[in-house]
């Protein structure tokens, strides 16, 4: 078996993401530059721990868009001549060298864990951003009337954050559940929630306003409603659709984080609500819809944003823990808690085969905290 | 403040019934049902005597009868039996659960008094050189999911060093097959215990009596341990029992990646088993513990803080 050397595995390695470094040297070059005029992201380039998580998280969104060029060898294709050599083997039959090492069934790593960040960064931003409407449709209610809604809403969310998130995942992402219409309705309910308050809130602010209201509706009626038949009912045709054990892990993951967001976005609103300009704006006799979603929520955005860097972040936790107990994903799937799952079994043999997608996972949350730090930093300067 | 953990009391009685019955519920589902019937008698079996077996054993009567009926066995100290196990549920869980109060009772051991002095020695200087190095700290210890550092640490102690064990044995804890768990899990939780209470440290040391004792000529000694420690270990107190789901989590986490045959171990195996009793159990044991330590965190921050008045 021939290997490559350390020095060229770091070479070929950092060669192949050469799209990513392109990308990240035009973000950042462009961001500096112009830092004066981005507002909070532009603010982001003044603190040292706030570029680091922006490289990172960058770093690895950008390796999802290239993944396949970034890639050496198709993820799920099977070497059966270099299983699970070290970093660097050179597959004699193909004469391909595997930058990271094979795993237990001869499949590049280097190619795997770039195709894993493919996974984790379209379900972790996309479930927090649904957990976000739901919090936000919900907790601003709660907050803003308090009463016997706050009360029922809380008890709801009391409920579900009583359940330790890993019994949610074992009661809720098992094939058996998978037979029943329960990740479909789960679903269905859940994307309401974001064409609920992006059309409603186009709605308080523009009812006067034809020129604005119409185009704007019937953007928000026509793209949300083509995304919400396609991921919930999943017809055949030009829709956007999951498969049904992604669905599966998509809703979970959102009924696990909302409680979250809506007790922040709960907390937020009985703060915001008590300020002056909220007061002006209910003696000037607006409903009280505005005032939550034009008022109180851009105004407590930075708290907001700084959570939602952070909630992406234990998003991609979560996602991790259902790949490691072998939840909902297929077995091949190159995602990192899937892959750590099935290559811990062989650390005896080396630490390589496992290293690289642990790392992988455990950087991106770093730099997604980092990020959240580096933003909290910023926007306590206001 | 009786008034108060009565109502508390009862709030949490009633959660745990609408979080039974969910659970209950869920692993009563009809695909589940069929597996078991096709487990327990033979796995060819026709649709219609499947039918007649789960008829003949009471999973065709109506849930909320069967709820009740569970309940009812529950209350008595009768949780069924476990199908993967082949004893009664009672037998399996306890043992189980002991040898997980083993390791927790170990994780919190090292765990809050750690995570507490990494917070009050950031917290007391902020923004000095031991604060941000603390913080960094727990940024990446809190950003570093248990089967993350659990392999990591088993790489470096285990595979490189040789110093301790992969595998824990559960019922028979000795340093080196305990130790790795138990750092896993500590590590984890400190990063996040240790901000907060950075965090608290941080706000009481910029309180006015804390400038008026520095005023009167109080030693920096004295004034961290006589004025500011009492006020910020409030926040943290709540901080840690609002820890223990993560913590629950992190037990089943760490269980699975070293084979500790604890409480968490076998959530995991009545879970792939199918076994219905056992799963129901283990849920019932999570849930309660939640509900418990959300509760102490309630009634504990109304006792410790003056300023909180219950009403």
């Amino acid at each position: 078996m021939q290997f490559l050397s350390a020095g060229q595995i770091v070479a070929q390695a950092l060669a192949q993401f050469w799209p990513v470094w392109l990308c990240l040297a035009a973000i950042f070059g462009a961001g500096l530059a112009f830092r004066g005029r981005l507002g909070l992201f532009g603010r982001l380039f003044h603190s040292g721990v706030g570029m680091a998580g922006l490289g990172l998280v960058l770093f690895w969104a950008l390796t999802a868009v290239f993944a396949d060029v970034v890639a050496v060898h198709d993820p799920l294709a099977q070497f059966g001549a270099v299983k699970r050599q070290g970093p660097g083997v050179i597959d004699p039959v193909s004469g391909a060298a595997f930058l990271f090492g094979a795993d237990n069934l001869g499949r590049d790593l280097f190619s795997r864990v770039a195709h894993g960040a493919q996974f984790v960064l379209i379900i972790a931003p996309a479930a927090t951003l649904v957990a976000y409407a739901i919090g936000v449709a919900l907790g601003l209610p709660a907050g803003y009337f308090g009463g016997r809604i706050d009360a029922a809403l809380s008890f709801l969310a009391n409920l579900v954050l009583a359940f330790p998130v890993i019994l949610l995942f074992y009661l809720l992402v098992t094939p058996g559940v998978r037979e029943t219409a329960i990740p479909n309705a789960m679903a269905g309910v859940f994307f309401l929630f974001p064409l609920l308050v992006a059309g409603g809130a186009i709605w308080l602010r523009y009812a006067g306003r034809r020129a604005v209201l119409i185009p704007a509706m019937a953007a928000v009626i026509g793209v949300g409603g083509w995304l919400y038949v396609g991921l919930v009912f999943a017809p055949p045709g030009p829709f956007v659709t999951l498969a049904p054990n992604v669905l599966n892990i998509f809703a979970a993951v959102v009924f696990a984080s909302s409680p979250g967001v809506f007790r922040i976005v709960r907390g937020l609103t009985m703060d915001i609500r008590t300020r002056d300009y909220i007061a002006a704006a209910q003696t000037r006799g607006e409903r009280a819809w505005y005032v939550m979603l034009w008022e109180i929520l851009p105004n407590a955005r930075g708290p907001l944003i700084v959570d939602g860097c952070l909630r992406i972040g234990y998003t991609t936790i979560l996602l991790g823990t259902l790949g490691f107990f072998g939840l909902g994903l297929a077995p091949e799937s190159p995602d990192w808690g899937s892959m750590i799952n099935q290559t811990r079994g062989f650390i005896r043999l080396g630490a390589f085969i496992v290293l690289p997608q642990t790392l992988a996972l455990a950087s991106l949350v770093l730099g997604l905290n980092l990020l959240a730090d580096g933003l909290r930093e910023q926007a306590l300067r206001d | 403040m009786l008034a108060f953990i009565l109502r508390r009391a009862g709030a949490m009685a009633l959660t745990m019934l609408a979080l039974s019955f969910i659970v209950f519920a869920l692993v009563n589902l009809e695909p589940n049902l069929r597996k078991l019937a096709l487990e327990q008698n033979n796995t060819r079996m026709e649709a219609a005597a499947v039918e007649r077996w789960l008829t003949e054993n009471g999973y065709r009567a109506p849930l909320l009868e069967r709820y009740g009926a569970w309940l009812g066995g529950v209350v008595t100290g009768d949780m069924g039996r476990s199908t993967r196990f082949r004893a009664p549920v009672a037998e399996v869980l306890w043992p189980r659960l002991g040898y997980t109060a083993v390791l927790a009772f170990w994780v919190l051991v090292t765990m809050i008094p750690g995570a507490l002095l990494i917070g009050v020695l950031a917290g007391m200087r902020e923004g000095s050189a031991t604060d941000r190095s603390l913080s960094v700290f727990a940024i990446v210890t809190s950003a570093t999911p248990e089967y993350v550092s659990g392999i990591i640490f088993t790489v470096i102690f285990a595979s490189g060093l040789g110093w301790l064990k992969g595998v824990a044995r559960a019922g028979a804890p000795t340093f080196d097959t305990l130790a790795l768990p138990v750092m896993t899990m500590a590590i984890y939780g400190m990063g996040y215990i240790s901000r907060m209470t950075r965090a608290a440290m941080a706000e009481v040391m910029t309180a006015q009596y804390i400038r008026t004792a520095r005023l009167k000529g109080l030693s920096f000694r004295a004034i961290v341990l006589r004025h500011a420690l009492r006020n910020a270990l409030i926040a943290p107190f709540t901080v840690i029992m609002l820890q223990f789901p993560w913590l629950l989590t992190g037990v089943v986490i760490v269980e699975t990646l070293f084979n500790y045959k604890g409480f968490g171990w076998t959530l995991v195996e009545a879970a792939n088993n199918n076994d219905i009793d056992l799963l129901l159990a283990c849920s019932l044991v999570s849930v309660a513990v939640v509900l418990t330590t959300q509760a102490i965190s309630d009634i504990g921050y109304a006792a410790l803080n003056p300023r909180i008045r219950v009403s």
